[in-house]
């Protein structure tokens, strides 16, 4: 736009977008850069930019996958291996499965009337705004007592398909809205079932939403903590459940704390560059389109 | 089965395999909540042998002056961090709603706090507030000024938890403001433009009244989502100093799982959620009730533009 352009130059809006980049992404790159020091440089009164990186908070970290045993390791602690594998098979498998049912319940709330239709898409935005705090209790009794899932990742797994499915329903619905119906019809035309229109036509025209939804499902039980400390077990811990069972503790180790921190927030920040642009659509589809 | 019957059923069978997982995932266990709410039990008891004692929870927790302290440092939280949210975020977006190049590497930046988790986001700030090896402390005594107990201080640690959710959700709001900005119908502003408003008129009367039905489901949106904040706290300060930074859904976590009262627990549990649906119903008038002035607003816009074709 015209009007706009000679405001471009204006220094103090390049002054406000440094300023910006500096905040949001400075304290990851202070986590990053702490990482690779040693304890002592951490805790040195003199911070500085300049320190010899070490790898060493890595592997102490994930010694267990090592093809060579560290020098500087006593012993080797199998925690976070095992939390990393947990964290890695829980958050895939309930992002696959929230998948395939939220996005078969999105399709059916959006083009087909129904008795109950309305209801079904009332009480998925309402369920949405439940706290993972308030299923805390309910969860631990039932899953404990009555379905027999305590301290097991499908346990997990399963609370976290139920969370994920109201955001996913709803942010889909968006997405299903804008395919042409032309050209279901087509496909019903030509004989196909609805749930042959339904994967072969109506899935890889959302493909956008489906990848937004991933990864904000994937963000959620890679991340969460509270409900996986409540019905995990020595075996099934996650990796958030490590990280803040090992700060409990009085003294901090803070170079092993930063590094697993670090390897916790990789997965989330890689998505976040290659998908940007999926992650903005996502947000907005339901808030803005809606 | 005929064909017609088929054709019946077939919303619901792609709606059911969701719905029984909700049901028994969700709905089941708030019911269960509910009925938990009015035992006395705790983690060592099967849910049968507990005692039944109606609405003696609810009403201890009513008397409870702690209780109502984490009450209020909830709503306390809540309503500061999303109010300070709103106004960065949307003022931001205003600033920066700019065809501008690298706009999309920059936006990249502004998402990844939102992206990382609540742990490690604690875990950050914890690290940087920490006393002695902290940077803000560091920096300030570099500076010869005096060092800030950030967490240890009661009213500095409901302040520095405050600034570490407004730096991981601050980008939610001002990327949905972006997106409403940049979707708003151009006849409306050019309509105003022409008429010779000044930028900070177009904003007042123009650009923020049609953003209100996005901002207002933006800000909906947060607060729940503030209400559900848990972990950055449980890292940071895990509720203290005191009960300074205590928020309900802490609270519900500490009172099940330290002081192991389930049903105590349940029933705060239900106050919350109480609480939620009651901001939801109020946010969801405000929503009809503004509508009407935003219809008004996007027909004046139209009528101008086409006034203004006319006359040319």
């Amino acid at each position: 736009m015209a009007v706009r352009d000679d405001d471009k130059a204006h220094p103090g809006f390049y002054v406000l977008l440094i300023c910006l980049v500096f905040m949001s992404a400075g304290p990851i790159a202070l986590m990053l850069m702490n990482s690779f020091k040693l304890n002592v440089d951490i805790t040195s009164p003199t911070a500085s930019l300049f320190f010899m990186p070490t790898l060493q908070n890595y592997e102490t970290a994930l010694c267990e996958f090592l093809p060579y045993e560290p020098e500087h390791l006593r012993r080797c602690d199998p925690t976070f291996g095992r939390a990393l594998v947990n964290s890695l098979i829980i958050s895939l498998v309930s992002t696959g499965l929230t998948l395939i049912l939220g996005c078969m319940a999105a399709y059916a709330i959006v083009r087909f009337r129904f008795m109950g239709r309305d209801s079904a898409s009332l009480t998925t935005l309402i369920m949405r705004m439940v706290p993972p705090a308030v299923l805390l209790v309910p969860v631990f009794g039932i899953w404990n007592e009555q379905f027999g899932l305590g301290g097991t990742r499908s346990g997990i797994i399963l609370v976290y398909v139920a969370m994920n499915l109201p955001f996913v329903i709803w942010i889909l619905q968006s997405f299903i809205v804008q395919v042409p119906i032309q050209l279901e019809e087509a496909a019903r035309i030509d004989g196909a079932g609805p749930f042959r229109v339904f994967f072969l036509v109506v899935l890889p025209l959302i493909q956008p939403g489906l990848a937004a939804a991933a990864i904000f499902t994937f963000r959620v039980a890679w991340n969460e903590f509270l409900l996986a400390n409540a019905l995990s077990d020595r075996n099934s811990r996650t990796v958030p459940v490590t990280i803040v069972n090992s700060i409990t503790e009085f003294n901090i180790d803070w170079g092993v704390i930063m590094a697993t921190g670090m390897l916790l927030a990789i997965p989330p920040i890689l998505f976040t560059f290659f998908a940007s642009r999926q992650i903005i659509t996502g947000m907005t589809a339901g808030a803005v389109k809606g | 089965m005929n064909i017609q019957a088929a054709n019946r059923l077939t919303p619901y069978m792609f709606l059911a395999p969701a719905a029984a997982v909700m049901v028994i995932a969700l709905l089941y266990p708030i019911g269960y909540m509910v009925y938990a709410s009015f035992l006395d039990w705790n983690p060592s008891q099967r849910i049968g042998e507990a005692d039944f004692i109606g609405l003696r929870n609810y009403i201890n927790l009513w008397n409870s002056d702690s209780f109502w302290e984490s009450f209020w440092v909830t709503i306390r939280f809540a309503a500061l961090v999303v109010s300070i949210e709103m106004v960065i975020g949307v003022g931001l977006a205003l600033l920066l709603d700019r065809k501008l190049r690298g706009m999309s590497v920059l936006r990249t930046i502004f998402i990844l706090p939102m992206m990382i988790a609540p742990i490690v986001v604690g875990l950050m700030w914890r690290y940087m507030y920490h006393p002695q090896v902290g940077v803000f402390n560091r920096w300030l005594s570099d500076l010869g000024l005096p060092t800030i107990p950030f967490l240890s201080d009661s009213t500095w640690a409901f302040t520095s938890v405050v600034i570490a959710d407004i730096w991981q959700w601050t980008p939610f709001i001002f990327i949905l403001a972006l997106a409403a900005l940049q979707s708003l119908p151009s006849s409306a502003l050019e309509a105003a433009r022409v008429d010779g408003a000044t930028g900070w008129q177009q904003i007042i009367h123009i650009k923020l009244p049609l953003m209100m039905p996005v901002l207002i489901v933006t800000c909906l949106l947060r607060l729940i989502d503030a209400f559900k904040v848990l972990e950055v706290i449980l890292v940071m300060t895990n509720g203290g100093p005191g009960l300074s930074t205590e928020i309900l859904a802490l609270r519900i976590s500490r009172t099940a799982s330290e002081f192991r009262q389930l049903g105590e627990a349940a029933a705060m549990s239900n106050y919350l959620l109480m609480l939620l649906m009651i901001i939801t119903a109020i946010m969801f008038i405000y929503t009809k009730l503004n509508d009407a002035r935003v219809a008004r607003i996007k027909a004046a816009g139209a009528k101008a533009a086409q006034a203004e074709e006319e006359a040319v």
